[in-house]
C-alpha cells in the first residue's frame, strides 16, 4: 500500500495573541508545530504501515522553506519518503488553491496512493476544507472524522464520529480520510528515525515540476480574502465574589438567577 | 491583489514582519530587507505599518465575470437534516439569511437534500423560507459526502445564487468543501458574523482563527456564489410564523450512486442531555480532579430541573467524561441561557465555544483564572464547597 499523509506547519495558536495596546501580533517565543491533528493522521499511516508489510508512507506538506522541519519530524517517527512543495507561485492559497496544488502533487506520485490522510483540521485555519478539497479534485471519496479505521481485500472499513454519535462506513479504496484526535496517541520520532531525518537534504518541489496550472495557484487563483483581522473584543460587566462563605455565596447566585428570571 | 515590497525603500526595520498573522514576512539576512513567502494571503496588515511606505497591495484583478455581470442573485441556505429531522442549525441561518436576503432584496431559499423528507417542508417556509428546492433522490437517503455535493452543486449550476450558507457541522464541513472546488468558489468556514454590502452584493464573513486567538473578516470578491459555514448557535432562531408558505420546487436529478457506504449508525448521546441545544449547562473542568466527581456536575443538573453537563477539553483527555460533553473549538458550539463553569480555567479553545451563553457562571478557585475576563457572575471558592451549597440553595 502506499498511504500520502498531509501535514501542516502552524504555530502553537495557544500562544498567538494580538497585543492590546499596539494591535499587532504578539509573536515572541511562538513556536512553530507539526499540526496536532497531522500528528493523528501520520500515526494511523503509521499503525497501518506495522499492520501490512511492504506499506510505504509520504508525508507532504506545502509550505515555506522551513516547513521542511514537519517533514523531518515525519521521517523521524517513520513516513519514508517526504514531498516539499514550496515555491513563491504558491504565495498567498486559500483552502481552494491549496487543495489544487496539494492533488497535483498527489497526482504526480508513483505509485499512486491508496489511501490519503489528512488532519480533522488545521489549528491556525481552523477551515477543515483542504481534506475534502484534495479529495475533490483526486476524484476520491473522503470521509471526515475519522477515528478508526481497518483494510481488508482493498476494502476499508472506517469509523466516524458525528456531533451527536458514530458511525460505521465502509468503501473501497483509494479514498482520503480525515482524522480526528481520539484515533490515536501520536508517537514520538525515534532514535533511528531522527538519525534518518538529520541526514535527509529536501529538494523543494516547484509548481512547475507538478505541473500546476499558474491560473489556479496563489492568491490570484484564491477565491477568499482576508480583509481584517482584530481581537475578540473582551467581555464587561461582569461581578465577582470572592472571600465570603460558599454557603453565603450560593444564596446570592440563586438569589440573582431568579432575580433575573432565569430559573 | 498581491504584496508588492520596495527593496529600496525598505529600511529592514522589522515593523512588519511583527505584524503580519500569517508568519508570511522574513527579513533577509544578508540586509535585513524584507521578503515575502507563501503563506501571505494580502490581508494588508503590514501595509499600514510600513513607515516608509515600501509596501503596497496590488489590486488591479479584473473581476470575474461569474460576479460582475449579476447573473448570480438569490439567498440560499442548506437544510441539513438527519434521519428527517432539520437540524436546529437551519433554523438559526433562515433567521439570519431572511434579514441578509431583504437587505439584498433577493427571495430567501432553502435546499432540502434526502429522500421521504417533504415533511421537512412547512418547518422551513415558517421560519423565512420563500422557496425550497428539494431533491429527493435513494442515493441522498443517508448522508455520504459524495451525493450530496453532486446534488448541491448541480443546484448552484442551474439556479446560480449569489450567496450559499450551510451549518458548520459536521455534515456541512465535511461537503461544502467539496461544492466549492466543484463551483469555483470561495467557502469560509465557520463563521460567527455575517453582514452584506448591498451595492457591491458581498458577503462580509467574520470567523475565529488561530483557534480563537484572533477573528478575521473575510470577503470573496470575484467569485460566486459567496458561500460560508456558519457555527451552530451563534444566531438566534427566528419565531416561526405558522402557516407560512411558499414555492415548493421539486429538482430532479441524475445522481452516481453513492460510493461510501454506511453500514451503522450509532446514536451515543440518545440517553443523555446534548449539550448542543440545551438551555442550561454545567461544566466541569481539570478543577473537578476525577471521573468520580462528576458526578457533581450531574446533582448540580439535576437540581437545576435537567441541565446538560458539559466538559473541558482537560477533563475529556483525561478520560472522565466522553468526547460528545465537549464544550470548546474541538468540542462544541453553546449557547445557553445559563453556562456554569466549575473548574475550568478559561483557555481561549474553550472559551469560543461557550461565550455567545446569556449568562455565564465561573466557580474557580483560582481568581487570576482567564474564565471570570468571560463571566457574568465570578465566584473565587473551591467548587468542592461551592457547589454542594448551590445544589442545596437551588432545592431550597
Ligand atoms: C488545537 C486545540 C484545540 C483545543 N480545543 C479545546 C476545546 O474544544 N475545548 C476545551 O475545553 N479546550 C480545548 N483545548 C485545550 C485548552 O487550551 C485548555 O487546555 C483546556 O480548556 C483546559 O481545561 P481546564 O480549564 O479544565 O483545565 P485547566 O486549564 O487545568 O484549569 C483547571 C482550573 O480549575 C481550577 N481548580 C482546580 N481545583 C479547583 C477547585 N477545587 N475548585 C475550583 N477551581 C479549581 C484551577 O484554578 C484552574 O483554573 C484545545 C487546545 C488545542 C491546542
Ligand atoms: N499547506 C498544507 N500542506 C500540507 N497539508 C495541508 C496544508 N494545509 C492543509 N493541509 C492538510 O489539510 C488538513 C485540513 O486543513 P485546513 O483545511 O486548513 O483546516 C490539515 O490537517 C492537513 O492535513
Amino acid at each position: 500500500m502506499h498511504i500520502v499523509v498531509c501535514v501542516k506547519q502552524v504555530p502553537n495558536t495557544t500562544q498567538v495573541r494580538i497585543d492590546p495596546e499596539t494591535h499587532t501580533l504578539v509573536r515572541d517565543g511562538v513556536e512553530s508545530v507539526m499540526n496536532p491533528f497531522d500528528e493523528n493522521a501520520l500515526e494511523m499511516a503509521l499503525q497501518l504501515k506495522e499492520k501490512h508489510p511492504g506499506t510505504q508512507v509520504t508525508a507532504l506538506t506545502m509550505g515555506p522553506p522551513q516547513a521542511e522541519a514537519v517533514l523531518k519530524e515525519a521521517v523521524g517517527r517513520g513516513a519514508d519518503q517526504v514531498m516539499l512543495l514550496c515555491d513563491q507561485a504558491f504565495a498567498g492559497s486559500d483552502t481552494w488553491a491549496t487543495s489544487y496544488a496539494l492533488s497535483r502533487a498527489i497526482s504526480q506520485m508513483a505509485p499512486p496512493p491508496d489511501l490519503v490522510l489528512f488532519g480533522k483540521q488545521a489549528i491556525d485555519g481552523d477551515t477543515a476544507q483542504v481534506g475534502p478539497g484534495v479529495a475533490d479534485w483526486l476524484n476520491l471519496p473522503c470521509i471526515t472524522y475519522a477515528y478508526g479505521i481497518e483494510i481488508d481485500g482493498g476494502m476499508a472499513t472506517v469509523q466516524r464520529s458525528f456531533e451527536d454519535g458514530y458511525e460505521t462506513l465502509e468503501v473501497a479504496l483509494p479514498c482520503a480520510l480525515t482524522v480526528v484526535k481520539e484515533a490515536n496517541v501520536p508517537r514520538m520520532a525515534s532514535l533511528r528515525g531522527k538519525m534518518a531525518a538529520r541526514k535527509l537534504t529536501i529538494e523543494p518541489t516547484t509548481a512547475a515540476a507538478i505541473g500546476a496550472d499558474p491560473d489556479k495557484i496563489g492568491l490570484a487563483a484564491s477565491p477568499t480574502r482576508v480583509m481584517k483581522i482584530f481581537s475578540p473584543p473582551p467581555k464587561t460587566g461582569g461581578v465577582m465574589w470572592q472571600g465570603e462563605e460558599p454557603a453565603a455565596m450560593a444564596r446570592k447566585l440563586v438569589e440573582a438567577l431568579r432575580e433575573r428570571q432565569l430559573i | 491583489m498581491a504584496l508588492n515590497i520596495d527593496l529600496d525603500l525598505c529600511t529592514g526595520c522589522g515593523a512588519c514582519v511583527a505584524v503580519c498573522p500569517f508568519c508570511a514576512l522574513t527579513q533577509r539576512a544578508a540586509d535585513g530587507k524584507v521578503v515575502v513567502n507563501e503563506a501571505c494571503t494580502a490581508c494588508g496588515a503590514c501595509v499600514d505599518v510600513c513607515p516608509v511606505g515600501a509596501l503596497s497591495l496590488e489590486t488591479a484583478e479584473p473581476a470575474t465575470d461569474a460576479a460582475a455581470s449579476g447573473a448570480y442573485r438569490g439567498f440560499w441556505v442548506f437544510a441539513e437534516q438527519r434521519a428527517g429531522r432539520l437540524q436546529e442549525v437551519v433554523f438559526e441561518l433562515l433567521g439570519k439569511g431572511r434579514e441578509l436576503a431583504d437587505q439584498l432584496g433577493v427571495p430567501l431559499g432553502a435546499v432540502l437534500l434526502g429522500h421521504e423528507v417533504q415533511e421537512c417542508g412547512a418547518a422551513l417556509f415558517e421560519h423565512g423560507a420563500d422557496r425550497v428546492y428539494v431533491v429527493d433522490h435513494p442515493a441522498l437517503a443517508t448522508y455520504t459526502a459524495e451525493p450530496y455535493a453532486e446534488a448541491m452543486s448541480a443546484l448552484i449550476h442551474k439556479h446560480k445564487p449569489e450567496m450559499v450558507l450551510a451549518g458548520a457541522t459536521s455534515m456541512g464541513r465535511g461537503f461544502f468543501a467539496r461544492v466549492a472546488i466543484q463551483v469555483h468558489a470561495g467557502l469560509t468556514a465557520d463563521c460567527t458574523e455575517l453582514a452584506v454590502e448591498p451595492t457591491q452584493r458581498q458577503l462580509w464573513q467574520t470567523r475565529p482563527a488561530f483557534g480563537g486567538n484572533i477573528m478575521a473578516t473575510i470577503l470573496c470578491p470575484d467569485h460566486r456564489p459567496q458561500m460560508a459555514t456558519v457555527r451552530p448557535k451563534v444566531f438566534p432562531q427566528p419565531v416561526p410564523q405558522a402557516g407560512r408558505t411558499g414555492e415548493w420546487i421539486e429538482e430532479v436529478l441524475e445522481l452516481k450512486a453513492p460510493v461510501v457506504r454506511v453500514i451503522e449508525t450509532v446514536n451515543a448521546m440518545a440517553n443523555e442531555v446534548n449539550v448542543a441545544g440545551a438551555e442550561f449547562i454545567v461544566t466541569g473542568g481539570r478543577g473537578l480532579g476525577n471521573a468520580e466527581n462528576f458526578k457533581l456536575m450531574a446533582e448540580l443538573a439535576e437540581a437545576l430541573g435537567g441541565a446538560a453537563v458539559g466538559a473541558s477539553r482537560a477533563a475529556v483527555d483525561a478520560g472522565w467524561i466522553s468526547s460528545f460533553h465537549q464544550v470548546g473549538q474541538t468540542g462544541k458550539t453553546v449557547r445557553p441561557k445559563i453556562y456554569i463553569a466549575c473548574g475550568v480555567s478559561g483557555q481561549i479553545q474553550h472559551v469560543v465555544g461557550m461565550n455567545s451563553s446569556d449568562t455565564i457562571i465561573a466557580i474557580n478557585k483560582d481568581p487570576e483564572a482567564p474564565i471570570f475576563a468571560m463571566a457574568d457572575i465570578g465566584i473565587v471558592g473551591d467548587l468542592f464547597e461551592v457547589v454542594p451549597e448551590l445544589i442545596k440553595a437551588l432545592r431550597q
